[in-house]
């Protein structure tokens, strides 16, 4: 049923990587396309160090991931530890351990296929509704556990918010869209739900250009009004958490930058947990960055440090564009 | 200059011309004749129905024809066609006139044409209604202006001219003018008086029927509960014979008050002269229309006609189908497929919602769903008797033997009934709307599921909620598809209740309205029914097309009404109407 959906795009995008990840033996052509740039820079020029990630990886031994000094002590919403998933047998997520700050933006960053999608879906355990998916480690919302044995994942989902790389609007009116995570519920009051409207379009920077016709079918949005009315929609129900999933892709750059503007507005109402492919972006938007590369964490670190001072050589390539 | 690259397109021009076949020019042919070939037959037929069909009620001139041997016939025309005599039908020709026949018919390279004459004025002696003649056995032909056609209750038309007019026995107007402007002033408050008597009689009679019935079923019940001869049955048996003696002087009385409207209704009639010189007496009550048909304007033609279709569509059949209307059936074939409709899209969307949503794709739903598209495959005579031995006999029968035993051995569910021909149907229908709704679900796109998921939403509030309601166009489409097919089936209903001719309307004003126990007239049923099956082909062939018609046009306005609900749906969720 979800196979041949909009997830098919993302899972067909990197065959290559994906059987990398599987293979015990690397292919010699990638693996010489993923040296290259290694071999190009002399080592440590702007004081990054090499990982040995690129051959870590090739060799499928497990390595820990560069965790900045400063990310120690945070006041964390989501804690993932130790956490794998597979799809059918191949697997797409290796021991990823990462700790979303709250209040703050992270954003999620690395080459296509590597697993950001995955993870951020595995918060709101998005990915049960693909049947071959299995999972092994643990994460947290606010010290509940997430895969924990008997965790009611409608209520989990209720307390997190998710935004999708192409808007997805319901076939009914802006009103109705709004208030669906309500009305799912189950309430009623009219008072409330036009209160909840009002606040959750305003909050998505909706309200003005959309006060007059509530009533109209979302459908006849412009895409960046629709991605507008998904964030809406994703705060009525005051999630905890927000996850964004390249919510600009679909977008030109006037209405990337009014999301981009709107995050700021959110963050510290909301924790947020965003991938983006966009590098401008993530160092504009985020707090944090954690970089992924084939299913596994590499480095994560505060944004600022994490683009001008990578401790780790691959991550430098792949902030300033060298590899990717 | 420009010469020299007018030659090189004309150069490569031809060359494009010489092969026709790789520019797939004639792909573009054979598609389009396809095409062609398939609106010519379809409009063929259509029109053949849509012609033949709407002519049937036209009210034609009356005729009068000499013929050689000294015989004459009144009627109408209703069939002309060429053909070869043979040599010895001349020879039954009388001896004078064998000689002109045979110069018309070489004269006629060899071929004579054939009138069909519709010359009515069955009787029980007469049985024959039409008179076949051809052109050499005419000798003169006249257009009487006095004719009349009269449609009668019983036995069809009749054609004559009126001579008098009869008031009990006695002659109250002895030419044609004043005995047609008696018979117009008299006609309506007859036929009025006429059917009051028929009206008492059902309703009264019908009632005190009824309530016998309900007296004799109490005692039988009595008697199946406490045994045939114990007290309480001598009590109810004294009971009933007791109602049975104070019942019988009122049916007394109301019949004589019943016979005396009758006869009063009775006592006009017209005296009419028929072609061949017999007078005839038709009591008014009896003619349901007559029409002076060579006095008629164009106006009064379209009267007629349209009154004859208003018969049609809305009175019961008389005279085996033939006479009448045929409202029965068009409420039976209008009720049996909306609910045929009502009970096979929920089932349908049920099942394609399992199996799309819920179950797990794999081996075992792929060959459910072969085994599915399958049963449509399977001949509709099939289901008819399935339905015969699962629905009217199994589950009917059972239910006759827990709840209905004092009726027994008369069955009341264990039978043909409307309930059980739609179940019928709707599992005839089941696959297309299964296929329908299917495929419209896997076009739901899954970013709309999940972003109902992700809000928090059960998977049963993302179906009943997104999936759905962006389906319903193509349940919609289903469903049309689901009539077309179900209302024009005839074999299967044929087993399982549809009958010649249903006394009571499967709707009515009785409560509760709706009798799902009641057999049921068809259109489909009835087309095969007066076509095949009648003992006077001739006279039912126009009404098969007229019927046939009318079918056509049911479906197209049941499926009318689903288009135009898919158009709204379609506009609210695809296209953000
Ligand atoms: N439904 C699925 N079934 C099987 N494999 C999948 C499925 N979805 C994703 N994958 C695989 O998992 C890996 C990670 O995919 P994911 O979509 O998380 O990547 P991503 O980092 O989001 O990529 P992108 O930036 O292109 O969106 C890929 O190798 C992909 O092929
Ligand atoms: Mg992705």
């Amino acid at each position: 049923m979800i196979e041949d959906g909009d997830m098919q795009d993302d899972s067909t995008q990197a065959p290559v990587e994906s059987e990398l990840v599987a293979s015990p033996e690397p292919r010699p052509a990638a693996a010489r396309s993923e040296e290259r740039p290694l071999a190009d820079l002399p080592a440590g020029q702007h004081g990054a160090r090499m990982g040995g990630v690129f051959e870590a990886v090739s060799r499928g031994v497990a390595f820990d991931t560069e965790v900045h000094a400063t990310m120690a002590g945070k006041d964390c919403v989501i804690e993932i530890e130790q956490f794998n998933l597979w799809y059918g047998t191949a697997q797409a997520l290796h021991s990823n351990s990462m700790g979303v700050p709250a209040g703050q933006v992270t954003a999620l960053i690395g080459p296509s296929g590597c697993g950001k999608s995955t993870l951020l879906r595995c918060v709101n355990r998005m990915n049960d509704l693909i049947p071959t998916v299995t999972t092994k480690g643990d994460m947290r919302l606010s010290g509940d556990d997430i895969y924990g044995p008997g965790v009611d994942v409608i209520e989990l989902r209720k307390r997190i918010g998710m935004v999708f790389q192409k808007p997805n609007p319901f076939p009914m009116s802006i009103y109705e869209n709004v208030v669906y995570p309500l009305r799912i519920d189950g309430l009623r009051d009219k008072r409330i739900l036009d209160e909840v409207v009002e606040k959750s379009l305003r909050g998505a920077g909706l309200w003005e250009e959309v006060k007059d016709r509530l009533e109209d079918n979302a459908l006849r949005l412009s895409g960046g009004q629709q991605q507008r009315l998904c964030i809406g929609r994703a705060i009525a129900g005051e999630p905890e958490v927000l996850l964004l999933d390249e919510p600009c892709s679909a977008l030109d750059p006037i209405a990337t930058g009014r999301i981009e503007d709107l995050i700021q507005e959110l963050k510290g109402h909301y924790t947020i947990l965003i991938v983006t492919h966009n590098m401008q972006q993530a160092q504009r938007a985020s707090d944090y960055v954690a970089f992924m590369y084939l299913g596994r964490m590499v480095e994560y670190g505060p944004t600022q440090d994490l683009f001008l001072n990578p401790h780790l050589k691959e991550t430098e390539d792949y902030v300033t564009g060298r590899f990717g | 200059m420009a010469d020299t690259t007018g030659t090189k397109m004309k150069r490569r021009l031809t060359k494009r011309k010489s092969s026709l076949f790789a520019r797939g020019e004639s792909m573009v042919w054979l598609t389009g004749a396809a095409l062609v070939v398939s609106i010519a037959m379809i409009l063929g037929l259509l029109g053949i129905v849509l012609v033949r069909g709407s002519k049937t009620f036209w009210p034609q001139e009356l005729k009068s024809i000499q013929l050689v041997d000294g015989r004459s016939l009144m009627g109408e025309l209703t069939r002309t066609e060429e053909y070869k005599p043979e040599r010895h039908v001349f020879e039954s020709l009388r001896e004078g006139d064998r000689e002109a026949a045979r110069k018309l018919v070489s004269g006629n390279r060899g071929r004579s044409t054939r009138y069909l004459w519709r010359t009515g004025n069955r009787s029980p002696t007469r049985r024959e209604g039409f008179t076949e003649v051809s052109d050499f056995h005419i000798k003169s032909e006249t257009f009487p202006e006095w004719a009349v056609t009269i449609e009668r209750s019983e036995w069809g038309r009749f054609y004559g001219e009126p001579v008098a007019f009869l008031i009990g026995d006695e002659k109250a107007a002895t030419d044609p003018a004043a005995a047609w402007a008696l018979f117009e002033k008299h006609h309506d408050d007859a036929t009025e008086l006429w059917e009051e008597a028929a009206q008492l009689e059902e309703d009264e009679v019908g009632g005190l029927d009824a309530l016998f019935e309900e007296q004799r079923l109490r005692a039988k019940s009595v008697e199946l509960e406490h045994g045939k001869d114990s007290p309480q049955h001598a009590n109810a048996l004294e009971t009933f014979a007791a109602f049975e003696a104070s019942q019988g002087a009122e049916r007394t009385r109301l019949r004589a008050v019943i016979e005396k409207m009758r006869a009063e209704a009775g006592m006009y009639s017209l005296a009419m002269r028929t072609s061949d010189g017999v007078e005839e007496q038709v009591r008014l009550v009896d003619i349901t229309r007559a029409y002076a048909a060579n006095r008629l304007g164009f106006t009064q033609k379209i009267g007629i006609y349209i009154a004859r279709w208003w018969e049609f569509l809305t009175a019961a059949p008389r005279e085996a189908n033939l006479e009448g209307g045929v409202w029965p059936a068009i409420l039976g074939t209008i009720v049996l497929t909306m609910f045929m409709t009502l009970l096979v899209v929920p089932f349908g969307v049920l099942g394609a919602l399992y199996l799309r949503e819920y179950a797990k794709q794999g081996t075992l739903v792929s060959l459910v769903r072969i085994a599915v598209n399958n049963l449509a495959g399977v001949p509709s005579i099939v289901f008819g008797i399935f339905g015969l031995g699962f629905f009217c006999y199994a589950i009917g029968g059972s239910i006759d033997q827990v709840f209905f035993q004092e009726s027994l051995p008369n069955p009341t569910f264990g039978k043909g009934a409307i309930i059980w021909a739609s179940l019928t149907l709707a599992l005839l229908t089941l696959p297309v709307v299964i296929v329908a709704t299917e495929e419209a679900l896997s076009a739901v796109p899954n970013s709309m599921r999940e972003g109902s998921y992700a809000c928090g939403a059960s998977k049963w509030q993302t179906i009943r909620r997104i999936v759905l309601p962006r389906a319903m166009p193509g349940v919609m489409t289903g469903m049309i598809l689901a009539i077309a097919r179900g209302a024009g089936e005839v074999a299967p209903i044929m087993l399982v209740g549809a009958a010649k001719m249903a006394p009571d309307l499967p709707v009515d004003a009785a409560f509760p309205f709706f009798h799902p126990t009641r057999g049921f007239m068809h259109l489909g049923f009835h087309i095969y029914d007066v076509g095949f099956q009648s003992n006077n082909a001739k006279a039912a062939e126009p009404l098969v097309f007229t019927t046939t018609l009318l079918l056509i046009g049911i479906v197209l306005l049941l499926n009318l009404v689903a288009i135009l609900i898919r158009a709204r749906l379609r506009r609210a969720y695809l296209e953000g109407g």
